[in-house]
């Protein structure tokens, strides 16, 4: 997740102060993981280096955060080029299920073993990312089903690769 | 640890040649909600039918409730089937001829239920399940989705003990399958029902407390509790 480009975003809506920022960050994105408040000034003041955020005058009040951030043509520009852009396909997420697998049948280990715990260990990320989903809002909904999706699909791949785990490791010991 | 409401010890089924189970090994703990996975032919519906006593193993014990099931009768069994177990299958099965909420009511009737009575309680699962004002449908003018509610309700209405699910969903789009199996959790846990699932969708066994995987008609369970 890009925090530059995320904080650029927010900044779209509206002019905010760095709390609100923080807040918005953690409701929608952190995601159990909050952006530590030092974060986000270091971050707001490179955006303002780079030309892509302005600050406001303090404003009058007592708390310690009074300025106000405000997202300039540059920054604007440079979060419509991201968001348009389309994320890299990567074909090849999980390679390190596949060098599991193949190292385990090099070296005689039990390869079956290896997927069926890693197929549990899906099974039961599954599991947790459901719960979100029966017990959370939309949003935590959407998110449970990108990663529910993700695992489904390496499950896939888990049980094609068990069932054919005979062959694949005859293939193996010919090289 | 207490006893497991089901208990499959070392059982063995074949179809003439064809071996099913071969030495399958389950237990399935009062109150918990347990996916049976496996391939294609692995075994899975065979094993299901015998712990819900509509199968007879060649050999091996089926408990339930800490009785053995396996050497009953075909009379006694299929009293055990009404009174303690509920079903639903990949295809509703629901009686074409009877309304949707007679198709509830059934298992109500059969367990001698008077009508007035039955059909007042089959018709209080209709706004749970989101199926207000379709009471009176007959199966042919349901949706797939809405039919397969109707037989969740129907599974569910006698309160059984357990409820047996073979693909309840396999016949659903994703979305559609999956709001069915929110509601088949949701109810299951409202009323303390243990529920065997079998699906070989892992987005549909990520609803239940934990799985199972059968492959050659043997059965394995990876996590949650201990199964032997
Ligand atoms: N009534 C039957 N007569 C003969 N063979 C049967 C019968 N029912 C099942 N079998 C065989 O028993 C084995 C296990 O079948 P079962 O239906 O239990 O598999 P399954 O795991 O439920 O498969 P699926 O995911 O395709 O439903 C298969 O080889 C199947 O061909
Ligand atoms: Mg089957």
């Amino acid at each position: 997740m890009s925090v530059p480009l995320t904080l650029l975003g927010l900044l779209e809506r509206e002019p905010s102060h760095g709390y609100d920022l923080k807040r918005d960050y953690d409701a929608f994105f952190g995601r159990g993981k909050p952006l530590p408040f030092g974060q986000v000034y270091a971050t707001l003041g490179r955006l303002a280096r780079d030309g892509k955020v302005v600050v406001g005058e303090p404003e009058a009040g007592d708390g310690p955060d009074r300025k106000r951030y405000v997202i300039t043509e540059t920054g604007a520009t440079e979060f419509e080029d991201w968001l348009r852009e389309p994320v890299a396909a990567e074909p090849h997420l999980q390679t390190v299920l596949f060098s599991k697998v193949v190292l385990a049948l090099m070296l005689g280990r039990d390869a079956e073993l290896y997927l069926d715990t890693q197929r549990a260990a899906h099974l039961k990320r599954m599991r947790e990312l459901t719960e979100i989903k029966r017990s959370g809002g939309l949003v935590d909904a959407l998110l449970a089903d990108h990663g529910l999706f993700h695992l489904e699909s390496d499950l896939r791949w888990i049980d094609l690769t068990a069932a054919r785990l005979d062959a694949l490791a005859a293939e193996v010991a010919k090289r | 640890m207490t006893d497991p409401l089901i208990h499959a010890h070392d059982v063995t089924l074949a179809f003439g040649e064809t071996p099913a189970l071969r030495g399958a090994e389950l237990a399935v703990e009062a109150g918990e909600v347990l996916a049976v996975m496996g391939p294609s032919g692995s075994g899975k519906s065979t094993l299901l039918h015998c712990l819900a006593g509509i199968l007879t193993p060649d050999s091996g014990e089926i408990r339930f409730d800490g009785r053995r099931i396996d050497n009953l009768g075909e009379q006694e069994r299929s009293a055990l089937r009404r009174d303690s177990f509920g079903f639903v299958f990949q295809f509703g099965q629901l009686v074409p001829e009877l309304t949707a909420e007679e198709n509830v009511a059934l298992p109500l009737l059969l367990g001698g239920r008077r009508r007035a009575a039955a059909l007042q309680q089959a018709r209080s699962w209709f706004p749970k399940l989101g199926l207000d004002g379709l009471e009176a449908r007959r199966s042919g003018e349901l949706s797939g989705g809405q039919a397969q509610r109707v037989a969740l309700a129907r599974g569910l209405v006698a309160e059984p003990r357990v409820l047996f699910a073979d693909e309840p969903t396999g016949a659903l789009d994703s979305l559609t399958g999956e709001q069915v199996m929110d509601l088949l959790v949701g109810c299951a846990r409202e009323q303390g029902t243990t529920v065997v699932l079998v699906t070989h969708e892992a987005r549909i066994a990520a609803y239940a407390d934990r799985e199972a995987i059968v492959r050659d008609g043997r059965a394995t369970s990876m996590s949650g509790r201990l199964t032997s």
